[in-house]
Order: C-alpha cells, then structure tokens, then sequence
C-alpha cells in the first residue's frame, strides 16, 4: 500500500471506532480543506450507508462569503445533516476582530460557541480535522483526545494511546474529540484531494481579488464590514489563500496557482508553514496550546 | 488552461506516480536528552527540507531565550511541544514527527529516555517498524541504553539503528565506534532482534546523518537517512493467517448487511471460507465492498467491509478468521502488561480488556514475576506500581479470540481499563492460552436458582452491608436475620471477621489482599444466591469497584447495597473492638478511615444513617425494603 493508502485506511479505522462506541458523534465542519479530506473519508468509511452524524459548523458570522456558499451546496449534494451554531450573546453584544481583536473574538465566536454547540447537543464525540504536523503542541494530542466536563484538554493527563486500540470510555457529560487526520502532513493532504478529485472552495485557488496589506499581511475585503484605514484602498491583486478561517484574520498569499497541480508544485518549493497566514498563532508562544487546553480545537 | 498550468499539470502527473511507489516507514528514537535525541530528529527534519521559513525565524528566536547552543540554532526546541517542557528542557511525552523524501513517507516517535518514562516509550514503540538507539560516543553502552533496547525488543521490534552519536567528541575515533559495537552486540544476544546496523554519526555537525562523511572514512555503511530509506519493512506480503475483527455491522437497508473493519493480518479472496471461532459460525465471503467499487482481494491494513454468504450472527468484537488457521479461543491466557498509571495494579480488581475491537471484563489472576528493566531479572511482587512489566495470568468474563502477540500483535496485544477512572492503565501483549478453562465446563443443572428460591417462598438476593468498622453493620445485619428467620425465610450471613478466620485466612491487608478478600465472598455469595438464598454481607469493603465487582456477579436487581453511613468519630468513639486506638497508635497498618481510604457509595439502594438511627429501625427499614421489591 502506498502511504496515501495507509493514511486512508488508518482514518476510516479511526471514524468506525468512534461510530461504534459513541452515543453521540458530530464532525465539526470548518469548511477548509481539511475537513473537505474528512468529510470525504467519512463518505468512505461507512458506505454504502450514509454518514452516520451530522456535521456541526461553528460560524463566527465573519467566514469568506464563499465559504458559506460551497458548505451550503456540499450538503445538498451529498445528502448531509448540517447543525450551524452562531454563538448569540456574541452577536448581541457585537463582537468581531475589528472591534475586539483576533484574541477576544476567537474565544468568544470560536472556543465558547462550540462549547455551546457540544452541550447544546449533548454530543459525547467530535471529529476534527487538526492535524499533528501543523503545530508543536498537536503533536503530542492522542488521536482520541480526552475532554472534561468543561471542555478542558489536560497536556500532562493523557491516556497512553497504543498500537490501534483507543480507549473511548467517558462518563456522562465528558467527551473526546477525535482527530481521523493526526499523521496526515500538509503535502498529504493536497496530494489526496488531487488523487481522489476531493472538490474545495475555491478561495484556495489563485484570481484577482481584493486586499489590503497589514502587518506584512495581504487581507482580503470580502465585505462592507471591513474598515479601511486612512489611505488604505483596496487593491486587486492575483492571491490565494493556504489555509481559511475568518477573513479579517486569514493572510492571502500571492500566487497565480489556479490549478490543484500548480498549488502542490508551489507547495514543494514553499518556504512558510500554513499556519504563518493566521494571526491567531502569533499571540504568544505556546498560544496554540494554551488555547486547546481551554476547549479549542 | 495555459502551457504553463499545462507544463506544472504534467510535471505534477509524474511526481504524482513516483508518489505512488512511496511507501511508510514508522520508527521510534530511543536515548535521552544528553545523548543528542531531539537534536537528532531536529537534523533529519532540517536537512530534508521539512522547516518552513516562519519556523525556522520562531526557532532561532526560541533558541535566544531558552536555547542551550549559546545562540546558535538549538534543534532539539523544534521537538519540545509543549510549554511546560520547554521550561523544564525535557520532552515529557510522546510526540509524532513527519518528514518525506522522495523515497517514503516517514513518521517519527519521539519518546523520553528517562527511567519514569518507560509508558511512552513503550506507547511510540507500538506502532514502529524500527528503532534507532543511541549512544553518546563518550559514555558507551549504558544501563538505559539495555534498558531502551529490552522495551524495544518487548514490543516486537525486528529491526534496530544503533546510532553512535557526538562522533565528533571523540574525534572520529574508530576505536571508540568498535568498542561500543562489541559491547552492545554482546549484549543484545539475549535479545531477539534480526537486524542490528551500526552507524557513527555526528547530529549536530551533521556526519553521516543524510550523506557519507569526510571525517570518517573508515565507515563504508550507510549514512541514517540512506539506511531508513532503503531498509526493507514488511508491506503487503503478508503470509500470516487472515484476521478482521469486526468494527461495525454496516446495515444501511434490510437488503445490505456488512460487517467494516480493517484487516489485521493476512488477506481474503472473494469466496474465500471465513469462521468466527468463539461461536465456531463459518461461511464465505461473497464481497468486499468499498467506496470506490468492490475488490476481488483484500489485505493487511485495508480498510473495508465485508459481505457473507450465509446469514450468520456477527457483531463487534467478534473476529473473522482462516478456517485453516484458526486463533486461540480461551477465557484464560498468560501475558506480559506494562503498568501505565500511578495507582497500582490490584491482582483480581476487575478491569475492561480492550482487544481488537472488542471489550470484555478481566481480572489477573496471578502475578508471577515483575522484570526489572535494566537487568532484565525476574523478581517476585504482589503488585505493580506505574512504569513496571510484569508477566501474569489473565481470566476473563467469557472466552475470546486471539493470537500470542509473536505471532500476531495485532491480535495479540490489548489495554487494560480502569471501570471507574475510565483511564488506560495498562498494556499488554499474550503470551499463550491457558487451556486449563477448556477443561471446566459449565454444569447445567436442571433445579435452577428460581425453582430454589420458588420453594422457600422468597426470592434469592444478596444484602451488601458496607460501612466503617464500628459502624454498626454486624449489628444490623445480625438483626436483619433473626427477623427473616422469623418470618420464615431461608438466609445466611456472610460476615467479615468470621470469612478471614477461615475461608480467608491466608489474606492480610493489604490494598490487594482486600481486593481479593472481596472477591472470594463475592463469589461465595453469588454461589448461596444460586441456591436460593438472602444473604447477607457484612464487610467493610471499602473500594467502589470491588462492591462493583461483586455486583457484577450477579443478576440485574439481586444485589442491594447497605450503606452504614455513621460518621467516623461516632465509630471511633464507639471502638468496640478497640481498634481504632491501635490504629492511631499505629500498630496496625492500611486501617480503613485511618490509614486506608474508604471510597463512600454513589447509588447504594438502601441508606443507614447510622449516626442517628437504632440498630432496630434500621432493621425494619430494610425489611421494608424487602417487601416494597418483592423479595419476602
């Protein structure tokens, strides 16, 4: 088996076991690639029966417009159940990263609002597609990884994960999030959707759109919401975007990559990790971790 | 699509086939701080081109704050995820590396080397193909070098890198390389290991980690990457015997029934004869069916699902196998576990067996030896703390399907669940079945349990009177009785002080002594159950999971827990037998509220508050009890 193969087999494996021993699953669906390549191996591992779990999408009411549209026509045409959870108290009380920054704004539209959705739900598993290349502390996070009542991932408190056999015992009101994509790296998961012809939205291909620059970052004005700055005017340039989240917070990159092989040949000579275009890494060192163990992905 | 798009599309179309060719390699680095670990695996990411810019600016500026290389660029913070390590300077879990080159995929373990930490070594090692052991040149073979090498071994690994590393301290001496190779060579006969490749290497200069080095010509072996690269890994030629246990029965429509899961070893043909050999149900496989169309074969590691000709019942858990070559099907069998948990092991508590997919509960019979990790002797022991092996005897609820782990880990290895904490406390890889279970079989008896009870007009139940020492249980439950007695009712009393003067007589008290005290009067009572009987215990039992276990022996609603709920200054005051004084006095050891922990009930079906009620109310309460649930 070549290790593309290996990698699908070890995630439809991980799926099943959660199916089996859950009361509860949902798969939280951010839209990106990584939950595209997710969605796709949950189509696989339970066919020809449909995917046992609705898919549970967080919106922090400031996602890519096309983001919506894509998950909109990916459910309809896949025949999926979509939960779509918008943290209310938030959006009552205005908050957004330009009026709250990155930091406020993730944890109250982001880490509270799924905390909300999981209790909402009484959902006992979550699949996520966090992968273990992308950031020092994920390396270390089981592929089943524990969560308190709160929410809480506790680094030092781990169960030892063995061989293919993971422990998926909680009590009431505790839970795991499962992570089908732990030993998948960037360039495996472009390599896939290529191979398997996996559709993505199409902000991850290059065109004119567009952007601001801040910080050394290219922004893109996706709406009427965004406030420019004295001088500031928009510029059309030909940018893509390596990773997507909210799009005040997501740095484009430039590139005429309009192609899925043009994108991994530009990923082979690239010389910045995905995660350089997020702005929510770069708060502190060990930011990502300090935000897991408060119920982040 | 333009020429260029068109260029990069063909281009990509080749890379993409070579891709193809690319197989996995998982191993595992064994060696601590000081022998240059981190700094090793932060070589092999750096030189295959696997740091992007962005971190390579994060690490240089880690390497100022923290960094141990006087400014210069310190590879061993790339690895040392977490936060709180980093501080510390110690990696203190299992991390997971990834790198490529145009050869294979690789994924790298990095596990502590220091002695508390054999659980995550023991963890990485569990899905490696290889390892690579190092040395510092300057210190030679050492004991955590055995140490590193025997855990290996114990998992089964085949193939070993003995990586001499800090060649550059010992100024590329050759001497020093072959002095180290001997030694470790003559130590590792006692192991089983089929390839051993030595390679003198210096991580942080960079010698004979990707390429041949010039300061070592005396070396004509590969270099570490060119060796892990190349080194042969058993993939798809997989002669083993056929296994699958079953994931999940994949029913989407009464016309579709499958059964999904991966294969563990072995593969299967389309028409190939399967068996479930726990319930002995065989037939054969009519398709493999997956997303992408139905195979005519399937093998190891492949994920699908399968469909059968016969309508037979299989669920999860069960293992579909070989009709020719069969797993062991037993209730008993011998293993070697790795304790992973800070409580200690309690020969006979009741733990969750994990194998496979399927969950059964397990108890240890019998601890025969621990092995002390760095000599690899056998000593006696009674228990085994966090980080200790063991070699032991294992009973289960019912009998299940596997292979000894030498021949088959994937079905031969298992985890061990704590009930209650819900936490993984243990590994474990079968040596054998213990056909000694074979030989017991069940008697059915036509006078069952209801037509006993029937007779004497009650229905058989057990009355579990739990409660500090002092708190009045005997009293109670004494008086309990005599008013059954009374009533006509056929009882027994099993009572704590009387069971130890003689069915128990061989137990102290020790945490695990008491787990297996508990366990006899469990047993005793379900058997005075069988005949019929209300009976009454009357023990301390202080852990949930052994009042837990001796509920689990029973039917659904036979076992009524009592709890004697008197507070422990009452009981202390009250000291009827004297022996609280002692206990504070410290003569005696592991005394329950004193010494020992008593863990209160959360659901007991019956509560005493024992501080405030008469032994004669309390009495009547249960009695009530009784009646209200039909039993007299």
């Amino acid at each position: 088996m070549t290790h593309l193969r290996q990698l699908e087999a070890e995630s439809i494996h991980i799926f099943r076991e959660v199916v089996a021993e859950f009361e509860r699953p949902v798969m939280l669906y951010s839209i990106g690639k990584d939950s595209a390549v997710l969605l796709h191996l949950a189509r696989k591992a339970f066919h020809p029966s449909p995917v046992p779990f609705p898919l549970l999408h967080v919106d922090t009411t400031w996602k890519f417009r096309d983001m919506i549209h894509f998950r909109d026509t990916i459910v309809k045409d896949y025949g999926l159940e979509l939960l779509v959870h918008i943290n209310a108290e938030g959006v009552k009380q205005g908050v957004g990263p330009f009026t709250h920054g990155s930091a406020l704004h993730t944890d109250i539209m982001k880490t509270e609002a799924l905390k909300q959705a999981l209790d909402h739900y009484k959902f006992d598993a979550a699949f996520g597609g966090a992968r273990r290349d992308e950031e020092a502390s994920r390396a270390k996070e089981r592929v089943f990884s524990f969560r308190n009542e709160a929410h809480r991932w506790d680094p030092k408190n781990q169960r030892p994960e063995l061989w293919n056999l993971y422990n998926g015992r909680v009590r009431k009101g505790e839970s795991i999030r499962a992570f089908p994509l732990s030993n998948w790296t960037e360039l495996d998961i472009w390599q896939y959707i290529y191979m398997e012809d996996i559709p993505i939205v199409p902000l991850y291909f290059a065109a004119k759109r567009p952007v601001v620059e801040r910080e050394g970052m290219l922004i893109m004005v996706d709406d009427e919401r965004m406030p420019l700055n004295a001088g500031e005017t928009p510029m059309m340039k030909s940018v893509r975007f390596r990773t997507l989240g909210c799009y005040p917070l997501t740095g484009a990159i430039e590139s005429t990559a309009s192609t899925l092989p043009e994108i991994i040949q530009e990923m082979l000579v690239a010389r910045t990790s995905e995660r350089q275009g997020r702005l929510i890494d770069k708060d502190q060192a060990g930011s990502m971790e300090k935000k897991k163990q408060e119920g982040y992905f | 699509m333009n020429d260029l798009s068109k260029a990069a599309t063909a281009e990509i179309d080749a890379y993409l086939k070579t891709q193809e060719q690319k197989n996995l390699l998982r191993f595992i680095t064994c060696g601590s701080v000081d022998d240059g670990k981190s700094t090793f695996i932060g070589r092999l990411l750096w030189d295959s081109k696997l740091l992007f810019e962005d971190q390579l600016a994060a690490l240089t500026a880690e390497s100022k704050r923290v960094g141990t290389q006087n400014g210069g660029i310190d590879y061993a913070l790339l690895l040392d995820g977490l936060q709180a390590e980093r501080e510390q300077g110690i990696t203190i879990d299992v991390a997971y590396r990834f790198f490529a080159t145009d050869k294979r995929k690789f994924i790298v373990a990095d596990t502590p080397g220091h002695e508390q930490y054999t659980r995550n070594m023991v963890t990485g090692a569990s899905t490696a193909d290889l390892a690579v052991i190092l040395i510092d040149a300057r210190k030679g073979v050492l004991i955590q070098t055995m140490r590193h090498s025997y855990l290996v071994s114990l998992l089964g690994i085949k193939k070993v890198v003995l990586a001499v590393n800090k060649m550059d301290l010992v100024d590329y001496d050759e001497a020093v390389f072959n002095k180290i190779l001997g030694d470790y060579m003559k130590f590792a006969e006692q192991l089983d290991f089929e390839e051993i490749t030595p390679i003198p290497v210096s991580a942080l200069k960079g010698d004979n980690m990707i390429c041949a080095s010039d300061a070592m010509p005396w070396y004509d072996g590969p270099s570490v990457l060119e060796h892990l690269e190349t080194v042969h890994v058993s993939a798809s030629d997989d002669n083993r015997p056929f296994r699958f246990p079953v994931q999940w029965v994949n029913r989407p429509n009464l016309d579709f029934r499958g059964f999904s899961g991966t294969v563990a070893s072995g593969s299967i043909r389309v028409g190939d004869p399967i068996v479930e050999p726990a319930s002995g149900q065989s037939s054969k496989v009519a398709r493999i069916v997956t997303f992408d169309g139905d195979l005519k074969e399937a093998s190891k590691g492949q994920a699908v699902t399968l469909t059968l000709e016969d309508e037979i019942d299989i669920s999860r858990g069960d293992i579909l196998c070989a009709t020719k070559a069969r797993p062991a099907t037993a209730d008993q069998f011998e293993a070697k576990i790795v304790w992973m948990k800070a409580e200690p092991m309690l020969p006979s508590r009741t733990y969750l067996l994990k194998l496979g997919t399927g969950t059964t509960a397990a108890r240890i019979s019998s601890l025969k030896y621990k092995v002390n990790v760095n000599t690899m002797e056998h000593v006696a022991t009674k228990t085994l703390e966090l980080n200790e092996i063991g070699v032991c005897n294992l009973s289960l609820d019912k009998a299940i399907s596997f292979d000894p782990y030498a021949d088959i880990p994937e079905t031969g290895s298992f985890i061990l669940i704590d009930r209650f904490t819900n936490a993984t406390v243990a590994a474990g890889m079968i040596d054998f079945a213990l056909r000694r279970a074979d030989n017991i079989h069940w008697q059915s008896v036509d006078i069952h349990k209801e037509a006993r009870a029937e007779q004497k007009g009650q229905k058989a139940s057990v009355l579990w009177f739990t409660g500090l020492s002092g708190s009045g249980k005997s009293t109670i439950a004494n008086l309990v009785e005599k008013k059954l007695h009374a009533m006509n009712k056929h009882t027994y009393l099993l009572d704590g002080d009387n069971v130890r003067h003689g069915l128990n007589k061989d137990l102290g008290f020790t945490d695990a002594d008491r787990v297996e005290n508990i366990r006899r009067v469990g047993e005793t009572a379900k058997l005075m159950v069988d005949a019929g009987l209300i009976t009454l215990v009357s023990f301390i039992s202080p852990f949930r999971s052994e009042r837990q276990m001796a509920r689990g022996l029973l039917e659904e609603g036979e076992f009524l827990e009592v709890f004697v709920d008197t507070p422990l200054e009452i009981c202390e005051e009250r000291d009827i037998k004297g022996l609280y004084k002692k206990a504070r006095a410290g003569e005696i050891k592991n005394f329950t509220g004193i010494s020992s922990d008593y863990e209160r009930p959360e659901n007991a079906e019956i509560i005493i508050d024992g501080g405030k009620t008469s032994p004669e109310d309390a009495a009547d309460q249960i009695i009530a009890t009784l009646e209200m649930r039909g039993f007299i």
